[in-house]
């Protein structure tokens, strides 16, 4: 039975529900993260090998800010070491997206290119990315290089692999109604193929990013001697686990932040898709 | 302008994977006057859509000439406007983007395709809905932008492949009006599929009855009632009993041979 009162309750309640509900997400992080520093601080393990949260945060805190120099010769040094990782994924992401849409979508839209690229690219896509690492180090040296290209390497797959589904899938009467509207070949890609592959396309640059994070971690604790990954693997040496976790948190917030811009850029641009939703039409 | 003819059209289509061909269409023969109303009637599967499609020039007949005004039909072009059973436009551009598509892919500066899609926005009864995308739309609406689409290229030939087929009842009514309105007012010539007997004789002044598995040509009957056509007047029954006379006879044979 369900009163009236019940469908639509008085707006403080809707408010105060609302607060309740905010804070339901918030119980089970808090009592990990509490839980955690009541066993670091009761002395079962040295401090060194298990860290408590505030001592975490203290030594992120100082590696941003520098305020008492915990963190040694990082402190103070966050923005520089977050900014090279940072500039590595961008340049490797930004190769593999241009480089993995114009080959997706010429795969997808021309038999010849599908016949000659596809199969060597795809015998390719099985070699895990890291997998790269002692030929990237011997082509490229110990810097940045070496890094961009295993991030290229990474993310130019996803996208690749989802270029061509996009353009495969593109509905073929929406081509026939380019056709009957005087659509020339080259049109036929620009207005009518390309626009209707883009929300697969964006799917594939979404995966793209999370690799390109990994990846780039993971370049940095080998090949080059700079960024998050490499002060993550160098306090992991001076049993710094303190740093270490601070570098995890470092690089999960910048793959969130990653993912969130390129997923407004994606909601700005396909914004004719978000019209219906499963409650139904908007407007 | 809009004379269609059909000569000798075969159409098989080969089924590789079962390895047999399927004839679609055997020997169609047909001659569509300019500015002519013709439904093209049959069952599912009696390749109407088929035979659309042809005289659009998304499919090849396997043989026999297509000529649209005395040329042959080798491509798809805007001078033959095709509505399709789903509205088809392209989801991300607004109703009056897909309206306008035509005049965009000739290179027409933004002002002036907007002014011209205009007309046909205010044709069609979407005022008011231009800047909407076909997703913010019902399926109505979304069908006439596909018939102001097609309308602004104006074209000499119209193909319709079922496009009420997916709309309610009094949608489709309202929709069958406005296209006899707007056939009247252009003038061109209209090709429009469609399965149901009323549908045709509400919109058609010549009906093409096609036979079922391989398409024939039964009989094309001219239908010249005044309109706008009651649909309970004897004269409307007249034909309807023809027409479903023709169907029922049709079915009969095909019992019999089975």
């Amino acid at each position: 039975m369900t009163s009236v009162t019940d469908v639509s309750p008085a707006r403080p309640a809707l408010r105060l529900t609302r607060a309740v509900q905010g804070l339901e997400r918030l119980v089970v992080p808090a009592l990990l993260i509490a839980g955690w520093e009541a066993f670091a601080r009761s002395g079962m393990l040295p401090p060194a090998l298990l860290p408590a949260p505030s001592a975490v945060l203290h030594a992120l805190g100082d590696w941003v800010f520098g305020f008492d120099e915990t963190t040694q010769t990082y402190s103070g040094h966050w923005p520089r070491d977050a900014l090279a990782s940072a500039l590595r994924v961008f340049g490797g992401f930004a190769l593999a997206s241009a480089l993995g849409i114009l080959a997706g979508v010429a795969i997808g839209w021309s038999r010849l290119f599908e016949k000659t690229l596809e199969p060597t690219l795809q015998m390719l896509r099985p070699i895990p990315p890291v997998s790269w690492i002692p030929l990237a180090i011997i082509w490229f040296g110990i810097a940045d290089k070496p890094a961009i290209f295993l991030v290229f390497l990474g993310a130019f797959f996803p996208v690749l692999m989802n270029s061509i589904h996009g353009v495969k899938t593109v509905d073929h009467n929406l081509v026939r109604a380019g056709a009957m509207m005087g659509a020339n070949g080259r049109q036929m890609l620009t207005d009518i193929v390309l626009p209707a592959a883009l929300p697969s396309i964006f799917a594939g640059l979404r995966i793209a990013v999370g690799s390109a994070w990994m990846l780039t971690v993971t370049a940095e604790m080998v090949a080059v001697k700079s960024g998050l990954g490499y002060v993550l693997w160098d306090s992991y040496y001076f049993l710094r686990y303190d740093i270490v976790l601070a570098a995890m948190i470092s690089i999960g917030l910048l793959g969130y932040l990653s993912d969130l811009s390129l997923k407004a850029i994606m909601a700005r641009t396909l914004r004719w898709q978000q019209a219906t939703t499963v409650q139904g039409r908007a407007g | 302008m809009g004379a269609i003819e059909l000569r000798n059209i075969v159409k098989v289509f080969s089924d590789k994977r079962r390895g047999r061909d399927l004839l679609t269409l055997d020997n169609i023969n047909l001659d569509i006057e300019a500015n002519d109303f013709v439904c093209l009637l049959g069952p599912s599967g009696c390749g109407k859509s088929t035979l659309l499609n042809i005289i659009a020039g998304f499919e090849q007949a396997t043989s026999g000439r297509t000529l649209v005004d005395g040329k042959q039909v080798e491509r798809p072009g805007s001078d033959r406007g095709v509505v399709f059973q789903q509205p088809t436009l392209m989801p991300w551009l607004t109703a009056i983007d897909n309206i306008a598509f035509h005049l965009k892919l000739k290179g027409v500066a933004r002002a002036e395709r907007y002014d011209r899609a205009m007309e046909f926005i205010d044709l069609v009864g979407l005022r008011g809905f231009e800047h909407h995308h076909p997703s913010e739309m019902s399926g109505g609406m979304n069908q006439r932008v596909g018939i102001a689409r097609a309308l602004l290229m104006n074209p000499s030939v119209i193909l319709m492949d079922e496009p009420f087929a997916a709309l309610d009842a009094q949608t489709k009514l309202e929709m069958q009006e406005e296209l006899v309105a707007i056939w009247q007012k252009r003038r061109c010539t209209i090709v429009f599929v469609t399965h149901s007997v009323d549908e045709a004789l509400v919109l058609g002044n010549k009906i093409v009855v096609m036979t079922k598995r391989p398409g024939r040509i039964r009989e094309a009957v001219n239908f010249d009632l005044p309109r706008p056509r009651d649909i309970t007047s004897p004269e409307f029954n007249d034909a309807k009993r023809h027409i479903l006379s023709l169907i029922r006879e049709e079915s009969t044979r095909l019992a019999q041979a089975s």
